[in-house]
């Protein structure tokens, strides 16, 4: 059976409403934008999204914002979002938020098959409220550490440099963020790349997400890899 | 008084030969800028950057390459990629030496308020309060007073916690004070400033015993 699916419109078929679903990337950087962006053309609602960022205003998953797609987010950091915001102060849409160590490895530990994970992030804040703290004493050092479950996504969507048709995928430079631990951790994970080549063309050294991982993959038709912030030197 | 650039040259000094060194957005990232030749550092950036160079030139910057702040950087001969978990691994391992950042409260316990306004605003925590619960030696670069005038560095914070009793430096626009248990420590004033001056910036417990330094930044 082949990965290949012949557009972005195949890749995401059954992705219907009230699904959970993570997003690779890290601000605009690596995000699967062909996928987002048909998924606005597709008007599903009632998403659950699970991405570190919730994009900007008009890119990103801010599109999926502005058409108040999205029932819940979860994520680690929302500050460049002014309509995020607004619909998270107004109670229009549930927010968890997430530290960012945390939210990579409830990713990984689905990724792995593990079910939950501790860890020292959150202990004594508000993070902490309801879940389960135990004490552990690790490098000759006792201290707290929380409970955080591994996430359950429907799909994963993430973004790669260049694929090939058996699902395996490198990513290039900071693009990677987020996007290994998500493919490993989707029920159906969707890979949009920028190359998709034939068996063979990738070093299987230089694999980043082996293809047994991946279920969809497509060459997406146009990435605009927009900049967020553009910060220079004089030559 | 310092500026922030003041700030962050102090803060430099702190920094030593073969650190790994986590530095956060704002003054932290101007640090960068004064470590002291003959000094190796390597940048460790949370998105997955270990051994992060300046900006680009005009003109070369890619989008796939951006830090933690989503600015555009280079890379420095030596780096390495790797992904979110990886990078959160050897964050919590305590592999990154030291940990360089902004807050808005700090408490005479160590604790440290950075992510939240309840009702107000709501950026999230990020990466930090995954940096604050592991890192062996974190400095936080603040100003002393918020824009309202109200002391930073407080008995007890009021806003949501990012850390507990993590904090063990800060360095102000003003003066260099370390957390202790009888409260916070005066280590060094900036220029310009007297004891009396911070004593009124600062609503916790100040301790300043004997002639307290001067500041040295050049």
């Amino acid at each position: 059976m082949s990965k290949i699916v012949k557009n972005v419109e195949e890749a995401i078929r059954d992705v219907n409403d009230g699904a959970t679903i993570m997003f690779g990337g890290f601000g605009l950087c690596g995000i699967p934008e062909n996928s987002i962006a048909a998924l606005v053309r597709k008007g599903v609602k009632g998403l659950t999204c699970i991405s570190n960022n919730a994009g900007v205003d008009n890119f990103g998953l801010g599109l999926l914002l502005q058409k108040h797609q999205i029932k819940k987010m979860i994520a680690s950091y929302v500050g460049e979002n002014a309509e995020f915001e607004r619909q998270m102060l107004s109670g229009e849409m549930e927010v968890e938020l997430v530290p960012q160590g945390t939210l990579a490895t409830r990713c990984m530990a689905a990724g792995y098959g593990m079910p939950a994970i501790f860890t020292p992030a959150g202990v004594g804040t508000e993070v902490a409220q309801g879940k389960e703290v135990r004490k552990f004493t690790f490098n000759g050092v006792e201290k707290e550490y929380l409970m955080e479950y591994a996430f359950d996504a429907d799909f994963a969507i993430v973004k790669a440099w260049k694929g090939d048709t058996e699902g395996n995928l490198i990513y290039r430079a900071t693009a990677r963020n987020f996007n290994p631990v998500m493919a490993m951790a989707g029920k159906i994970t969707i890979a949009e790349v920028e190359h998709l080549v034939q068996p063979g063309e990738l070093d299987p050294d230089h694999i980043h997400t082996p293809g047994i991982y991946v279920h969809r993959i497509f060459q997406g038709e146009k990435f605009e890899k927009r900049i967020e912030q553009r910060t220079v030197r004089k030559k | 008084m310092l500026d922030k650039n003041g700030i962050a040259k102090r803060i430099a000094r702190e920094v030593k030969d073969g650190m790994y060194v986590n530095l956060g957005i704002g003054i932290p990232t101007l640090v960068a800028n004064y470590i002291p030749e003959g000094i190796h550092v390597t940048l460790q950036s949370e998105n997955g950057i270990l051994g992060m160079g300046p900006f680009p030139f005009e003109g070369e910057e890619d989008a796939d390459f951006i830090n933690a702040g989503k600015q555009t950087v280079t890379l420095l001969p030596g780096s390495s990629i790797f992904d979110s978990a990886t990078s959160f691994g050897m964050i919590r391992a305590q592999k990154v030496d030291l940990t360089i950042l902004g807050a808005m409260e700090v408490s005479e316990q160590g604790d440290i308020a950075s992510w939240k306004i309840p009702g107000k605003m709501v950026k999230g925590m990020g990466g930090a309060m995954d940096l604050v619960a592991s890192a062996k030696n974190i400095i936080v670069a603040m100003q002393h007073v918020n824009k309202a005038g109200e002391s930073k560095l407080l008995s007890k914070c009021t806003l949501p916690l990012t850390g507990v009793k993590c904090i063990k430096r800060i360095v102000t626009e003003m003066a260099v004070l370390d957390v202790t248990p009888q409260g916070f420590k005066l280590l060094e004033l900036a220029p310009g400033v007297s004891v009396e001056q911070v004593k009124n910036a600062t609503a916790g417990r100040l301790i300043a015993e004997g002639n307290i330094p001067e500041m040295k930044i050049d």
